[in-house]
């Protein structure tokens, strides 16, 4: 009895999630202006991809993926407290976390 | 048979002591400079000496020449050309090396003494044996290349020592000079290096000349303009018509300078170098007599500048110019041997001759216008009478040794039928006006009154006098050999002396007359500077134009200016500068900057530093790789047409 519980989800179906996070991710990137809502989209991207990792690790029975995973989860941790210490510098050097206004490299 | 002569010694010692004296010379105390660099040259000289005993047999190592060693390295292999470094002895060197080493050390030594209060004592020297490094590779050399460079090493040596007071504008200038109109006559040696490597395949003497024996009958054609160009390049070095110019100018270095380079030895590169090709110049009638002419054209015309200069060392340095030609002429008639002799006897008498100007300039503070000395004679007992030795000698006076080898030129001259007899003339009048101008010179710088400002002159110390009269004795004795001998130790090497149509009568006739000729100038020169003092004024007054013309040696600087310097400048300035350079090359520039400039201006927008822009070219970059890879372009571009004429459904 196949019922929609016991049926294995489709393939396309987590690449399509994967797909809308990266998205939402790649769309949140490029028109927030709060720098965390900016870091929060590059997280939300990362975990995108993590997403399709992890399924075409389950559909070709293939343990490298997960592992990817992995070092994806821990270079984003790694990143979080990175980038929080970076935004966190800044904001006290500018009293803003507007990205407009961080244009220290502009010509 | 032959020992190893160590010939590679004789340059790389004096090499050496350049090396150490140009390096280290500033920090070492001068006692260890003048040790190192009167030992270069002296050990040199022993290395010459040497060889010239094993040659002559006396002792030390038995030779027989031609002998060549050869630096076991190739030097320049490519297709069929092969240079070698080598070095051929041969009597001809032999005699130069002999000359070179030996007035050269004695120069060396004078220049201790002369330079002792100078600045740059350490550089002096150091240039002094960097001369003789080259002066010595030049003589041995077993091929032109070889030749070339001691030739351009000499000339740098030459610069660098008549601006040796380069604070001064006008050595700085006359160093300039000399080199520039050098490197004129270096065109002419390098034209004439690449037509011999053309024509013969090989730049070696000994091969040139034996490829040239066995085929007596080659006269002329291309022989002719080798020997040419061979004789601008000697033309230029040897002071002569019309390169001469750079001379009188490069009085301007230190007087021992002016003794060993622009007296003794360098100047006489260009005799040498026709000597030694004299092969070459045996086929090339037309060029051997051009060369004599010029060779007696230069005499006469320098001996007539010389008569009306003030300057003491400018008298001299005409002089030279003179006694160069006189050497030309000597090869002009293919009397090599004869003017070899007059090369050696005149290394003697003309370097005596400058280092006792150099003594009397010291003794009176400097001053070189013999209008400002006078009377010397009793307070320079020593100078006075080694430099009457010496215009005795160049006078021609028997039994000095200008006499000997002046005489076998005119008289080799006076063989080669009616035009010979013409250039024996010209030279017999030079010989008149080269008596008259050396006594002038020695009336107004040792007799009369003194009319120098200097209260006090002294005699110059001891390391100064003794090269004086050790050449002094050279002078009188130097041409006691006679040129008989001396052609015949240097005929394998030059070829033997022609006395056809000639006669011992003729010859002691000839000899008369040229010493009656010496006289009558001494005679005229009494006259002029001792009996009737206002003479000289008098004939000036009488004769202005030509006064004038004298005085300003023909105008041929300003000529050359006129003509040659200024339209250079001028096509340099308004063509080189403002065309060339600043126009296609700057332009050139300009147009590459400019397109950088403006492609970074229209770049730089991109760099807005507005992080979100970036992330969208990013992501635009990304989708656009995706793009890229995704579709499958081949097909698509192979079903274009298809597509666009709607066929794609059949």
């Amino acid at each position: 009895m196949s019922s929609l519980l016991t049926q294995d989800v489709p393939l396309s179906w987590y690449l399509l999630l994967s797909a809308a996070l990266f998205s939402l991710g790649v769309v949140g990137f490029l028109i927030k202006r709060n720098l965390i809502t900016v870091f929060m989209s590059i997280e939300l991207m990362l975990n995108g991809v993590n997403l399709s990792f992890v399924t075409f690790a389950h559909q070709w029975h293939a343990v490298k993926g997960q592992i990817f995973v992995f070092f994806v989860m821990m270079v984003a941790a790694a990143e979080a407290a990175v980038g929080l210490a970076i935004i966190i510098a800044v904001f006290r050097a500018r009293a803003t976390l507007a990205v407009d206004r961080i244009d220290l490299m502009k010509l | 048979m032959n020992g190893n002569l160590y010939l590679w010694l004789i340059p790389l010692l004096p090499f050496a002591g350049f090396l150490i004296n140009g390096i280290l010379g500033r920090r070492l105390p001068k006692s260890l400079v003048t040790t190192v660099a009167l030992a270069a040259p002296l050990a040199a000289f022993g290395v010459v000496l040497n060889v010239a005993l094993g040659v002559f047999g006396v002792g030390g190592t038995a030779t027989s020449l031609p002998w060549v060693q050869t630096c076991p390295l190739p030097w320049i292999s490519a297709g069929t050309l092969h240079v070698n470094f080598s070095f051929a002895l041969d009597q001809l060197s032999l005699v130069m090396l002999l000359v070179v080493t030996g007035v050269g050390f004695l120069i060396h030594v004078y220049s201790v003494g002369y330079m002792a209060q100078e600045e740059g004592y350490a550089r002096y020297f150091s240039y002094l044996n960097l001369f003789l490094f080259f002066m010595t590779v030049l003589v041995l050399a077993a091929n032109a290349l070889v030749m070339f460079i001691g030739w351009e090493g000499v000339g740098l040596a030459s610069y660098l020592l008549i601006g040796f007071w380069f604070q001064k504008k006008s050595a700085a200038d006359a160093g300039k000079k000399a080199f520039i109109v050098n490197r004129i006559g270096d065109f002419g040696f390098l034209i004439g290096m690449f037509l011999l490597l053309a024509n013969f395949g090989t730049l070696t003497f000994s091969e040139i000349a034996s490829r040239l024996n066995a085929n007596p009958g080659w006269q002329g054609g291309v022989l002719t303009v080798i020997a040419l160009c061979l004789m601008l390049g000697a033309a230029g070095k040897s002071a002569q018509l019309p390169l001469y110019i750079w001379l009188p100018d490069a009085m301007e270095g230190p007087t021992p300078v002016s003794a060993l380079i622009h007296a003794a030895t360098m100047v006489t590169a260009g005799v040498y170098m026709v000597a030694r090709t004299h092969v070459l110049f045996d086929h090339a009638p037309f060029a051997l007599g051009v060369v004599a002419i010029i060779g007696a054209a230069t005499a006469l015309f320098a001996a007539t500048m010389a008569l009306v200069q003030n300057d003491i060392k400018r008298v001299l340095a005409y002089s030279t110019i003179s006694q160069l030609g006189y050497m030309f002429l000597g090869c002009g008639v293919a009397a090599y041997s004869a003017a070899i002799f007059h090369l050696m006897t005149h290394a003697f008498f003309k370097a005596l001759l400058f280092l006792a100007a150099g003594s009397v300039i010291h003794a009176i503070g400097g001053e070189q216008d013999m209008r400002k000395m006078g009377g010397l004679r009793k307070k320079l007992p020593i100078t006075f009478w080694t430099m009457t030795a010496a215009v005795f000698a160049i006078a021609g006076f028997f039994p000095f040794a200008g006499f000997f080898s002046k005489d076998a030129i005119l008289y080799a001259a006076f063989l080669q039928g009616t035009g010979g007899k013409a250039l024996w003339f010209v030279g017999v009048v030079t010989a008149l006006l080269t008596s008259f101008y050396m006594f002038r010179l020695w009336y107004m710088t040792f007799m009369g009154e003194s009319r120098s400002p200097e209260g006090h002159p002294h005699e110059s110390p001891w390391s100064m006098l003794g090269p004086l009269v050790i050449l002094a004795a050279l002078s009188v004795c130097g041409g006691w050999i006679g040129i008989e001998r001396f052609a015949g130790f240097l005929a394998p090497a030059v070829g033997a002396r022609v006395t056809e149509g000639g006669s011992a009568s003729l010859e002691i006739i000839l000899s008369i007359v040229a010493v009656l000729v010496a006289l009558e100038g001494w005679m005229i020169a009494d006259k002029f500077y001792r009996r009737k003092p206002e003479r000289p004024a008098q004939w000036a007054a009488l004769m202005p134009g030509g006064y004038r013309l004298l005085f300003n040696k023909y105008f041929v600087d300003e000529f050359y200016g006129a003509v040659v310097v200024k339209p250079l400048l001028g096509f340099s300035k308004f063509f080189l500068e403002w065309v060339v350079d600043v126009g296609i090359l700057g332009g050139a520039a300009w147009l590459i900057g400019g397109t950088a400039l403006l492609g970074g201006a229209i770049l730089q927008r991109w760099q807005s530093g507005n992080l979100r822009s970036y992330a969208a070219w990013l992501a635009a970059g990304a989708a656009a790789v995706l793009l890229f890879l995704l579709v499958p372009w081949t097909a698509v571009l192979a079903n274009l047409p298809a597509i666009h004429l709607g066929l794609a459904g059949h």
